[in-house]
């Protein structure tokens, strides 16, 4: 049994236009040193099994699927 | 010349394309289920705009696993004419058929409405039939039309004449306000590197009749017949 978390971000070049919005919604609760806010996804994945290969196995999931390489970074870690 | 509309699980204007492709330009078409893995006899494919496995984890990023897209590859490296429209232009960048990525509207709005493009590139095979230059009014509708690529990628579609269509004011002034969405260099549409895929935002196959608001979606349509008969 293995636990995989998966983060997956926008590269930092990219306009993050919700995490911007999201900023303005905090700043208007008075939150007032907020310099950004940038958002992704986090993905947990639950495997039947930690073979040898799992770690290559999960960075092909993240470079097929799970990010788009051309606008996002990700990374992961084996949570047991 | 035999055309082919594929339609995934949340495709929505694959009956636009259909309809367009049958009844204005009066040519045989079929659609095509996502599951297919035999295009044999289709001289143009479609890839309809839609919200294909709900824009789920990242606009066309599951639909370009579906069985059908091994045989839309090589369709496309055969040199078939392939086009894709809206969720079909995420799901074609999403497999690297053509090249960057579509991102969210830089404004987060969902944009529904008529806009003007240039036709950047005359000379190819979706845009034989416009004049250089040419102001087409053509709808738009997404959330995620926002075309963004890297600085060489950019750089190859300029000094290659690989930008189809930009977003352009009714004069056809490439401007920021005409820019809908936020996309690098106002891009609408874009030419893979043979000249035979094409990838667009705009809906051409919602504006082929006058009651419909605009017939200019048919400039693109016919010219990919054109070029097929020819």
């Amino acid at each position: 049994m293995a636990k995989v978390n998966v983060y997956v971000t926008l590269k930092p070049s990219l306009l993050d236009a919700q995490g911007k919005v999201v900023q303005g919604a905090l700043e208007n609760l008075g939150y007032s040193t907020i310099e950004s806010v940038r958002m992704g996804k986090f993905i947990e994945i639950e495997l039947a099994e930690n073979g040898v290969a799992l770690e290559q196995a999960i960075d092909e999931m993240c470079r097929k699927l799970l990010a788009n390489p051309n606008i996002e970074n990700y990374r992961f870690e084996i949570a047991e | 010349m035999k055309f082919g509309v594929v339609q995934f699980p949340g495709s929505n204007c694959d009956q636009d394309a259909y309809f367009a492709v049958r009844d204005v330009l009066k040519q045989p078409v079929e659609y095509i289920w996502h599951q297919s893995t035999d295009v044999s006899g289709f001289d143009c494919i479609i890839l309809p705009g839609g919200f294909s496995y709900g824009d789920y984890l990242r606009t066309g990023a599951v639909a370009r696993f579906s069985p059908v897209m091994n045989a839309v590859q090589e369709f496309a490296d055969k040199g078939g004419r392939l086009i894709g429209i809206c969720n079909g232009f995420q799901i074609l960048c999403e497999a690297q058929l053509v090249p960057g990525a579509l991102i969210p509207n830089n404004t987060l709005r969902f944009k529904c409405k008529y806009v003007n493009v240039k036709v950047a590139n005359n000379t190819s095979d979706f845009s034989s039939k416009c004049k250089p230059g040419q102001v087409l009014s053509i709808p738009i509708a997404h959330h995620g039309g926002n075309y963004y690529c890297d600085s060489d990628t950019l750089k190859a579609l300029e000094d290659n004449n690989r930008v189809l269509l930009r977003y352009c004011d009714a004069k056809g002034n490439v401007t920021e306000e005409a820019n809908p969405n936020g996309s690098l260099n106002n891009i609408a549409g874009i030419l893979n590197d043979r000249g035979n895929v094409a990838g667009m935002m705009p809906h051409p196959e919602r504006a082929v009749e006058p009651i419909l608001g605009s017939a200019d979606g048919v400039f693109i349509l016919g010219s990919i017949v054109e070029r097929l008969e020819s």
